[in-house]
């Protein structure tokens, strides 16, 4: 097990993608981007999808690997909007604001946390730092491929700069002593102060015209913060309640950046503002058991993905991982049509939604021609709870098998199923108490 | 009954279970008794609050004046085994938080009845969804935290919700008993030592207690008294232990002081099962979808299903949380280990006659027989499934919800 492990993490890393074409034959193909195939035939190669549709109308290419997935159910890889997995961090207690934080200097590869967010479907996820501050950092946008270095995981734009957000957030996590503010309204002042600084130092770059006399010192934080204002970076906003929810609307309008509302607990409440506002790429949620827990999560309601998509705004969900456990992602867009929305839309929330909330629609998100080979193999209805995610590939390469039995410790949980990874390497064999 | 007259009643553990009784016939497509195999298209007929008649349409004449209502799947009320909820409100702030009481690290003599508030929304929420029974008190939050009690989620007092005032002592032998700074238990082999000093003080105390000689009776002691419930063998010590060490050290106390235990959580049972079964112990595992981290960062998907593999009968629980869910619902942790190895049988068994047998109420509660309390849950299609919906609840024949959940 160990060996075949490492051989495999090895092979991955070198070569990142199957060179020889794969096809998934059999399955019920949801593509999300168009009608579902009943029983249909899927071909990636070289970590991209070359074809898809009915059994009868794919033809297979000489010398692809065959996958009989007969009876099960083929989506397009999960995209998690929200994510702590790799216990990662962000700013520190020294204040309120930390543009400069990276996400990517924080995340742990090895975090057991990563390969169940494989086992629960999710190919793509935003990995973020906390929302004990009004702006936590940089968060990181991340590919969950078997990983030795933050840099197998990284997702690059057409550019080649690092696919990223910034983590900001408002109500009461970021409420504190000083420097951290101590009211909702000093909460936006700051905030406003900052982006006001953003501003300034934007346009002192841009007189200087290149001129290093008459350029300001450099500062990281408001390169960020200008790239914000740019529209360069989304950010995706921590809100709960429903006034704080419209602040940050306010906020948006003002400084003119992109912004994906995170958990939005109050979001039934304003779910036509919402809809109107043109700053908003999406509401990504978080269905919870029960409400409250704490005071802004107490009118937290199911029905919230129903109002949302009845209002016309792009709704997604997100793990919070830790907070709701990524091998059960489904079961949110499931809770979600429990209470009134449509199946369709679920589905949606669970990958497209997601896609376009991080910029990434054009890769991933859907079952289209082009689209990178990120695919969940399901025993069923995506949506029941006796489903089981039985394979998961990203970029073409497969990170999670259920037949596997340490995938399966993953799946299931037991004795390890929450070390570091790095147990391996080391020689304590994980699962050889099962 | 007067309120003094209810009072005295409920300190005497003999419990009032309200005015209203419901007349009322529930028909049916799927009838889960929980006390054999299911039946289809099948009326329910409660009388008088409790269950007279049960059996298939065509054999029962449903009483003039009865209320009738139908679904397409029919179950026992459920049974939550082990929560906290009407101590552990879902605002999470200090004024609704009462489940431990952090003065000190035993304190038996806190009964669930002084701090149970029936109106508590978390006891609505779970009541919409199925939910009739809580056995709810004090939390796994210190060695011994106090007392539990089993509650119908109605009533708007403490009294009319009551079951059984003093249902099970709680405690915990783990990182949730280990106090902060140099306080004690701050180890694991510091919780068993006070445990057993505990029992050994109370074991004299409870002797004395019965002394000829009454000079050498013992001054009343409240905490005494309460311990001395369970080395009485009356009342059950309910201990939260984890970990496989935490679980064996529990048997030990057991079996060293020859008390009645339940055990909690139990997340690596899959390691001790044989240890577990020999001893006859009733188990109620820890939430299906309780987070992996800490001591509990083995637990998995199919403990249930292991325990019951090994021939140990399990019940259920939505647990305690101390932040977001501030409950869970036994019904959601029921699916998931359903769908992880438990099956809908014995998933549905989990959280009704196995948590009423667990509880010792299953002379009342916990399946759909004649003579039983009329509680029954109504729901649109598979209970588990996760788009099903609850869409009416009854308790002892009155019908507490008809919401859509």
């Amino acid at each position: 097990m160990l060996r075949s492990l490492l051989l495999s993490a090895l092979l991955v890393a070198a070569a990142g993608a199957q060179e020889t074409p794969q096809a998934f034959v059999g399955a019920s193909l949801y593509p999300i981007s168009g009608p579902s195939i009943e029983s249909g035939t899927l071909v990636i190669h070289d970590g991209k999808i070359v074809a898809l549709g009915p059994v009868s109308a794919v033809q297979i290419p000489a010398g692809a690997v065959q996958h009989d997935v007969s009876g099960s159910v083929v989506l397009p890889g999960f995209v998690d909007t929200h994510s702590h997995a790799g216990s990662v961090e962000g700013g520190d207690g020294s204040g309120p604001m930390h543009p400069d934080a990276r996400a990517l200097d924080s995340v742990n590869v090895r975090d057991a946390r990563i390969q169940k967010a494989q086992a629960g479907g999710i190919t793509t996820a935003n990995i973020m730092p906390g929302s004990g501050h009004l702006l936590s950092g940089q968060t990181l946008y991340v590919k969950h491929r078997d990983s030795k270095v933050i840099d197998d995981l990284l997702i690059r734009r057409p550019d080649g700069s690092l696919a990223y957000g910034i983590k900001m957030a408002n109500g009461t996590n970021s409420r504190k002593d000083p420097p951290f503010p101590g009211s909702r309204a000093k909460s936006a002042a700051l905030v406003r102060e900052r982006f006001q600084e953003a501003i300034e130092y934007r346009d002192r770059v841009a007189q200087a015209a290149g001129d290093a006399d008459k350029l300001p010192p450099r500062d990281l934080g408001l390169e960020t913060l200008g790239e914000i204002l740019a529209g360069e970076r989304v950010v995706h906003f921590h809100t709960h309640r429903h006034d704080d929810i419209l602040t940050v609307l306010r906020l948006a309008d003002e400084f003119g950046f992109k912004v994906v509302l995170q958990h939005v607990s109050d979001g039934w409440a304003v779910a036509d503002e919402i809809a109107a506002s043109e700053q908003v790429l999406g509401a990504s949620l978080i269905l919870i058991d029960s409400p409250g827990g704490k005071l802004e999560a107490k009118d937290n309601q199911l029905a919230t993905g129903s109002i949302l998509e009845q209002a016309g705004v792009v709704t997604g969900f997100h793990t919070d991982d830790p907070i709701t456990d990524s091998r059960l992602f489904n079961r949110m867009a499931a809770l979600a049509v429990r209470a009134g929305m449509s199946r369709e839309g679920a589905l949606y929330g669970l990958t497209m939604a997601g896609a376009r909330m991080l910029g990434l629609e054009d890769r991933v998100g859907s079952l289209e021609v082009g689209k990178d080979a990120d695919l969940v193999v399901l025993s069923g209805d995506p949506l029941s709870v006796y489903t089981q995610v039985l394979q998961t590939w990203v970029d073409g390469a497969k990170v999670f098998d259920r037949g596997d039995p340490q995938d399966r410790l993953y799946a299931e949980g037991g004795f390890g199923a929450s070390h570091d990874q790095g147990h391996h390497i080391h020689g304590i064999a994980q699962g050889e108490h099962e | 009954m007067t309120r003094r007259q209810r009072l005295a009643a409920l300190v005497a553990g003999i419990a009032s279970s309200g005015a209203a009784f419901g007349q009322i016939a529930v028909t049916g497509a799927t009838v889960h008794t929980a006390a054999g195999e299911p039946l289809t298209n099948a009326v329910v007929v409660i009388e008088d609050g409790k269950i007279s008649q049960v059996g298939p349409a065509s054999e029962i004449e449903i009483p003039d004046g009865f209320r009738t209502m139908a679904a397409a799947v029919v179950t026992p009320g459920l049974i939550d085994a082990r929560s906290t909820i009407g101590l552990s409100g879902y605002l999470n702030q200090e004024h609704d938080q009462e489940q431990v009481e952090a003065s000190a690290p035993m304190q038996p003599e806190l009964r669930a009845i002084d701090a149970y508030n029936p109106r508590e929304a978390l006891v609505e929420w779970v009541r919409g969804y199925g939910v009739t029974t809580v056995h709810t008190g004090h939390a796994p939050r210190s060695l011994v935290s106090g007392q539990t009690a089993v509650m119908k989620t109605r009533g708007a007092t403490v009294e009319e919700a009551v079951v059984k005032p003093l249902a099970m002592i709680a405690a915990t032998v783990g990182d949730g008993a280990r106090e902060r700074g140099n306080k004690a238990p701050g180890t694991r082999a510091k919780m068993a030592a006070m445990l057993r000093a505990e029992l050994i003080k109370t074991r004299e105390y409870v002797d004395r207690r019965s002394a000829e000689d009454e000079d050498r009776r013992p001054d009343r002691d409240l905490r005494l008294d309460a311990l001395g419930e369970v080395l009485e063998g009356n009342v059950p010590l309910l201990v939260t232990a984890q970990r496989t060490q935490d679980i064996l050290t529990v048997l030990r106390i057991r079996e060293e002081f020859d008390i009645p235990v339940v055990l909690d959580g139990v997340a690596e049972a899959y390691d001790v099962l044989d240890q577990i079964r020999d001893s006859g112990v009733s188990v109620i595992v820890h939430p299906t979808m309780m987070r992996a981290q800490g001591e509990t960062e083995n637990l998995s998907f199919e403990t249930a299903a292991r325990l019951r593999d090994a021939g140990i009968p399990v019940a259920l629980q939505g647990g305690y949380e101390a932040y977001v869910p501030k409950s869970r619902l036994v019904l959601f942790e029921a699916g998931v280990a359903a769908a992880h190895g438990l099956g809908f049988d014995d998933a549905l068994r989990s959280i009704t006659i196995n948590a009423a047998r667990v509880l010792g109420v299953d002379d009342r509660i916990g399946s759909i027989e004649v003579g039983k309390d009329g509680d029954i849950a109504l729901y649109d299609g598979d209970p588990f499934e996760y788009s099903t919906h609850c869409v009416a609840v009854i308790i002892e024949g009155e019908v507490v919800s008809e919401e859509v959940r």
